[in-house]
């Protein structure tokens, strides 16, 4: 499969994150679509580093590699993201008895 | 014992008095205070005569005591030292002589003084003498021009000393600024003697074997003559010769023995002093020498057109003053340096005199200094009458008290010069014997024209006040005989002699073809029977002065008015200065500067209240923001590939 199709499905998957993060005020949803744009990220990533992994030489093959294990980290940050981001939510309901994100417009007091 | 090595005592013991004096003034009685004030001043004339008997030893050559470095800057040094020769130690007597028998006046003159004024004034008495010493004892241009900043600031501190009169502090300014003006000058030409000739030093500028300037010859070259221009420039402000004389004057408004000192001891001869001691420079330009002859003979003339119609006596005696220092520097300006320097002195003994002698007729008056309020005052007033008398007969140049000895001298070597400068100075000396005669009997002679309390007041002086008046009397009568001219007795001139190592190397550069002893004699009996015709005519006219009803013709009133010259400088001057100082305060800075950092405050200031809109707090909103900043990015990263 050509690469052009990685770089379409990941740029709609980013595309429909940004939207979502946006528009929806449900803090949930908000929080899932930033986690949307992570993963086309990753998505993105991996599909360069196996594009470099056919080519022949020793420099694309470490670079591609290394695109792999760039990916493990963004998942380990993602899930360290997530713990906070679900905690600041929980926090917020319990304090709201709503997850609606323009509540935290009060900080701003 | 050599009286050189205790030099320094000369002027640090008037820096003492000046400190304990200032420092201890609520502490100490008026008594004590007068005691230390003028012992000081005593001590250090003592030295001084020790200094000039070592000097006037056959065989004295120059020394230089170096003490040590006042400025030490890569190549340039310039150390604190003092060139002690005849001509520092001729006015080291002089300051020291007049200035003591000023100070003992004082103490009388001012007991009507606080405690704390009293102290005051003494002290700055003392740091007057003191800085004047400093700046004839100065073995180089620099230490020179400190004590001559130091004398431009006591003049400030006493023309100013009853400051809660603001006149008063508008005449110590006047001075303060004036000197100022021709500082400027002085400075220049030491930094130009320093970038051409790389030091300031007398000794190694003018020493007779190897000094830098001893062994120029070329007359007349472009640097010479600017230094000197510059140097001449100092001195016509120091010395209150026009265009900067307007000071002098004005300066009337410190305390009488203020005067007295600054016009005899301290302060105005410093200008002659400097052009006296640089006369090698002098020498070699010509040029300036006629700019210097001819301004002193201006001023000579002016001031004593302006002293005709002056009322208040000190200020009669001020451009008497202002005439007699452009006789000096008509001296200087035809090469007879001694004259001139022999003019100070005399010039010194009867001015000091006719200071102290109106100094008491004033505290006779209760203060009052008009001359039409006056008359009649002789018989009450035995001592000072016939004291003025005797410095009006010397200043007149009536032989043969010791004006006449100065005055011939500078006169007959304008006239070597050339006759014209004779005839001028002739007029000017005649015009000076007139208003002279003229103060003495309007203040002397006739009735009494005063309020019957001031009449009732009147009174000789103390003896403390007569006493100085009696020495000056009789060193104004006796002075001149140091210096005898050749026609009456060869060799009698002890002064020139005295003098002749200073001014040896000049000499050859003076083409003085001596005036021929019979037309010598002709011309002295000529202009003395003159001065004592023009004596006379004063003294008769004034005797019996009855204030003039008749409205005064143009002339007149423009002598009476100084020829407006206070006024002509207040236009061209001031005037614009001021203007463009309020231009500067009101536009330039007001608007411009002003408005330039208010401008930046003010628009840090909306711009962050506007940017603090952007801090909304709806999270929305930031992301927004975010997503539409990474595209920006992105089509920067884009376009600029």
């Amino acid at each position: 499969m050509e690469i052009k199709w990685y770089i379409f499905l990941s740029l709609a998957l980013f595309c429909i994150g940004i939207i979502g993060a946006l528009t929806r005020r449900n803090s949930i949803i908000v929080f899932m679509c930033i986690e949307l744009m992570l993963n086309s990220v990753n998505l993105l990533l991996v599909a360069f580093s196996k594009m470099h992994m056919a080519g022949a030489n020793a420099f694309s093959y470490s670079m591609a590699s290394s695109a792999q294990i760039f990916v493990f980290f963004i998942m380990i940050v993602a899930a360290a993201e997530v713990s906070v981001g679900l905690a600041i939510i929980v926090m917020l309901y319990r304090n709201t008895r709503s997850i609606d994100i323009n509540f935290l417009n009060r900080l701003k007091n | 014992m050599d009286a050189i090595q205790l030099i320094y005592l000369v002027p640090l013991l008037p820096l003492i008095g000046c400190l304990i004096n200032g420092l201890a003034r609520n502490a100490l009685s008026k008594t004590v205070v007068g005691i230390i004030g003028s012992g000081v001043i005593f001590i250090s004339f003592c030295i001084s005569v020790l200094i000039f008997l070592q000097v006037s030893q056959e065989g004295f050559v120059t020394q230089n005591v170096h003490y040590f470095d006042f400025i030490h800057v890569d190549k340039l040094i310039i150390p604190f030292e003092f060139q002690v020769d005849q001509l520092t130690s001729l006015f080291l007597l002089i300051i020291t002589g007049v200035g003591f028998l000023i100070h003992v006046y004082s103490i009388s003159y001012m007991k009507a003084e606080t405690q704390s004024g009293f102290g005051r004034y003494f002290s700055f008495l003392n740091l007057f003498v003191f800085s004047m010493l400093i700046l004839v004892l100065g073995g180089n241009f620099v230490i020179m021009y400190v004590g001559w900043e130091g004398v431009s600031l006591c003049s400030y501190l006493l023309i100013g000393f009853w400051f809660k009169d603001h006149e008063n502090n508008d005449a110590g300014k006047k001075a303060f600024i004036m000197n100022r003006i021709g500082d400027v000058g002085f400075l220049l030409a030491i930094f130009w003697m320093i970038s051409s000739f790389g030091t300031v030093s007398f000794h190694e500028l003018f020493n007779e074997q190897n000094g830098i300037i001893t062994s120029l010859t070329d007359i007349n070259s472009p640097v010479i003559i600017g230094i000197t221009m510059l140097l001449f420039i100092g001195a016509t402000s120091k010395s209150a010769q026009i265009p900067l004389y307007t000071w002098l004057p004005d300066a009337m408004a410190g305390p009488t023995p203020v005067s007295a000192l600054i016009h005899a001891a301290t302060m105005v001869t410093a200008g002659i002093y400097m052009i006296a001691r640089s006369n090698i420079l002098y020498s070699l330009a010509p040029v300036t020498l006629a700019g210097v002859a001819s301004i002193g003979l201006i001023t000579a003339i002016i001031s004593a057109i302006i002293a005709l119609k002056q009322n208040d006596i000190k200020k009669v005696l001020a451009y008497s003053t202002v005439s007699q220092l452009g006789y000096m520097f008509l001296g200087l300006g035809v090469g007879a340096y001694s004259a001139a320097v022999f003019h100070v002195m005399t010039h010194s003994f009867f001015k000091a005199l006719l200071f102290l002698a109106a100094g008491s007729v004033i505290h006779a008056m209760n203060g009052e200094q008009d001359m039409t309020k006056m008359g009649g005052l002789g018989k009450k007033m035995k001592v000072t009458y016939i004291t003025f008398f005797i410095a009006c007969l010397a200043i007149a140049g009536i032989p043969p008290f010791s004006g006449f000895f100065s005055k011939d001298e500078i006169l007959s070597a304008a006239f070597a010069q050339s006759p014209l400068l004779y005839v001028l100075g002739v007029g000017g000396a005649l015009l000076t014997a007139f208003y002279m005669f003229r103060a003495l009997s309007m203040t002397f002679k006739g009735k009494f024209r005063g309020t019957s309390e001031q009449e009732h007041h009147v009174h000789e002086s103390p003896a403390t006040m007569t006493i100085p008046l009696v020495i000056l009397a009789i060193l104004s009568i006796i002075g001149g005989f140091i210096g005898i001219p050749e026609v009456f007795a060869t060799n009698a001139n002890k002064f020139n002699d005295f003098l002749s190592p200073v001014f040896a190397h000049s000499t050859q550069f003076m083409n003085q073809q001596a005036v021929p002893h019979q037309t010598e004699l002709i011309l002295i009996i000529v202009s003395s029977l003159l001065m004592i015709i023009a004596s006379y005519w004063a003294y008769q006219k004034f005797t019996n002065y009855a204030p003039a009803t008749a409205a005064d013709n143009g002339f007149v009133k423009a002598i009476k008015n100084k020829f407006y010259i206070d006024e002509a400088y207040e236009m061209l001057f001031v005037k614009p200065w001021h203007s463009l100082g309020a231009f500067l305060n009101n536009v330039f800075d007001k608007k411009g500067i002003d408005g330039i950092v208010n401008g930046v405050g003010k628009s840090v200031n909306y711009g962050s209240r506007q940017l603090r809109l952007l801090q909304s707090g709806q999270v929305g909103s930031y992301l927004l923001l975010m997503v539409v900043g990474l595209l920006i990015l992105f089509i920067i990263q884009l376009f600029t590939k």
